[in-house]
């Protein structure tokens, strides 16, 4: 059920050099039969089994009455329903949409905040404080007044979760850029790099590590803004399922909406973490 | 072979994209490569400020290194050695006095100077050859480029490494890719900070002999700060001994300059250095124990550990 995200990677390091220093030994242990992906994938979904076997056993038992916990099957059933009546794919194309949306351009403005206060110190000073200030305000806090100023549409969604991933990728870049190894940006600027081709050449590539890591968490922030953004004022959307199932008594499609944002999280954390993968391998 | 790379790479990249052909290249050259110039320094100080008031770390640096030369700075912890050459790389500026590249003052890095530091500073995430590339003066072709990193990883022993990145090589690999990313600009002066400091002795042995090696084949004037006299006195042609103003706080801070007699490549195991060395390491404060001919290290016996070391 669940992807594993950080299986380590066969080390890629060629023929043996003779004139390898030590230090570029790989740190991993040796590879145990818990590090081969077969067994980690099966691994990881033995406890997602066990609650399907236990939720089976106690709804078939009618040890809970089914209005309160309807059993796997009726929740598979509930989903069915909305896919025939072609809802279900909308619901999750427009939650989808949202995030990637709203992900998108929180991180882009994120990267280039983190760039400004990161690099210089002006704009550490001018900026800091007040952007964690604003990252001290609950999420929900936002919803009202972005619903006034933009009324109940995309943008105000899209905006929320904008505001969810902003913080993370600015967060984890802004204080990476500040800890860039100073000893690398004098040979940089020695090599007569300034400016734009400084921070392409040197400090954009010393953080990406740092990039990719707040992007994973940025995504993860925006699925939590989206929920908060689409419980309060929607007519579609994931969110949209849960508020109104809460509303019509419909526990299993709340509890369909739930699973789905479980494995909508999941799918789209791990493809991130491929990406990073393949990054890292190529940058560290 | 390198003198016709060098002045590809030297000539005015006006006709970037286009492709000269060698017959031309030759010609370009006699104009583009200009004459190395002369480093001069007049009357240079270099103060940070301190709670006591300023601390003065050069004062009244007067020198002249004519292109082509060997220049070896060394001095006790402290003395300003490293601080003098981050002033000629540009990424210091003096508080007294001016640095001039021929007519030039020295006005922050400039292309026609480059350093090599202590550490590799590799950057971890490219290849030994894209570290390399970076040297490279801007404005070279893609293929002019190449040409040029392999020549250099070529005359540094590397060719066989150049797709493996800083980590997976040793000290000493790291550090001649450091000077070959130094020499990828072909500098008229090249900066060296103590290059060899951090290498174990044999290692440290080779790499002299290596950068001998590449000033024959490229003649450029070097400046090189070390801690060791014994460097000092194999690789330059005038060492420059410079006091701590910690302990002198009024004189200039070039306490001697010294004359190598011979040319290079000397002999590891010359008397007549022993002599030198044991001069140097008196005004250094280390003394010897009786008389220097007698004192003289066993030559035979060339290794990091010698006594000529300063204690820092």
């Amino acid at each position: 059920m669940s992807i594993p995200t950080d299986i380590p990677l066969p080390t890629s390091t060629g023929p043996a050099e003779p004139e390898t220093a030590p230090s570029a030994a790989r740190p991993a242990g040796p590879r145990t039969l818990w590090d081969r992906i077969g067994v980690r994938l099966a691994a990881g979904a033995v406890l997602p089994l066990l609650i399907l076997i236990a939720w089976q056993i106690t709804t078939a038992a009618e040890l809970v009455p089914a209005y309160r916990l309807p059993g796997p099957l009726t929740v598979l059933q509930a989903g069915a329903e909305l896919l025939e009546r072609g809802e279900l794919g909308l619901h999750i194309a427009i939650s989808v949409q949202r995030v990637l949306i709203g992900f998108a351009v929180g991180s882009v403005v994120g990267l280039a905040v983190a760039a400004i206060v990161g690099l210089s110190r002006a704009g550490d000073a001018l900026l800091n404080p007040t952007l964690a200030a604003l990252r001290a305000v609950p999420s929900l806090a936002w919803v009202p007044l972005l619903i006034l100023w933009l009324q109940i549409g995309e943008e105000s969604k899209i905006t929320l979760i904008a505001i969810g991933a902003f913080f993370p990728v600015f967060t984890t870049v802004a204080a990476a850029l500040r800890h860039i190894d100073p000893h690398l940006v004098e040979a940089g600027r020695c090599f007569g790099l300034r400016g734009w081709s400084l921070f392409r050449t040197i400090q954009l590539p010393a953080v990406v590590p740092s990039v990719v890591s707040g992007l994973r968490l940025a995504l993860a922030q925006a699925w939590l803004f989206l929920v908060a953004a689409e419980l309060i004022a929607s007519s579609m959307g994931l969110g949209f399922i849960l508020n109104d199932s809460q509303q019509t008594g419909r526990v299993d499609r709340i509890l369909l909406a739930i699973v789905l944002l479980a494995l909508l999280g999941t799918v789209t954390n791990a493809l991130l973490g491929l990406a990073e993968k393949k990054l890292l391998r190529r940058w560290t | 072979m390198i003198e016709s790379m060098t002045s590809i790479i030297d000539a005015p990249s006006t006709s970037s994209g286009g492709h000269r052909d060698p017959g031309t290249s030759a010609a370009v050259a006699e104009h583009a490569r200009p004459r190395p110039h002369e480093v001069r320094l007049d009357t240079v100080g270099r103060s940070f400020p301190a709670p006591g008031g300023r601390q003065v770390v050069l004062r009244e640096v007067d020198l002249s290194v004519v292109p082509g030369e060997i220049v070896a700075v060394v001095g006790p912890s402290g003395c300003g050695k490293s601080t003098l050459l981050r002033l000629i790389a540009g990424l210091d500026r003096p508080s007294a006095g001016e640095i001039r590249i021929g007519d030039s003052p020295l006005r922050g890095t400039d292309p026609r100077t480059a350093v090599a530091f202590q550490e590799p500073r590799l950057l971890p995430w490219r290849t030994l050859e894209h570290n390399v590339a970076l040297g490279l003066p801007r404005g070279t072709g893609k293929r002019a480029g190449r040409e040029r990193v392999r020549e250099l990883l070529q005359l540094v022993g590397l060719e066989h490494a150049a797709t493996q990145r800083p980590r997976e090589v040793s000290g000493g690999m790291a550090q001649r890719a450091s000077l070959a990313r130094a020499l990828a600009r072909s500098p008229e002066v090249l900066l060296l900070d103590e290059p060899f400091g951090a290498l174990d002795a044999l290692t440290r042995l080779r790499m002299q002999d290596l950068l001998l090696e590449i000033h024959a084949a490229e003649p450029t004037t070097v400046l090189v700060v070390t801690h060791d006299v014994e460097e000092a006195l194999y690789l330059a042609d005038r060492v420059l001994l410079l006091r701590s103003l910690r302990e002198d706080p009024t004189s200039g801070s070039i306490a001697r300059t010294v004359e190598v007699p011979g040319v290079r490549p000397r002999d590891r195991a010359d008397r007549s250095l022993a002599d030198l060395r044991v001069e140097l390491l008196a005004g250094l404060g280390v003394h010897s124990p009786s008389t220097p001919t007698a004192s003289a290290p066993t030559p035979s016996a060339p290794s990091a550990s010698t006594p000529t070391e300063i204690p820092s």
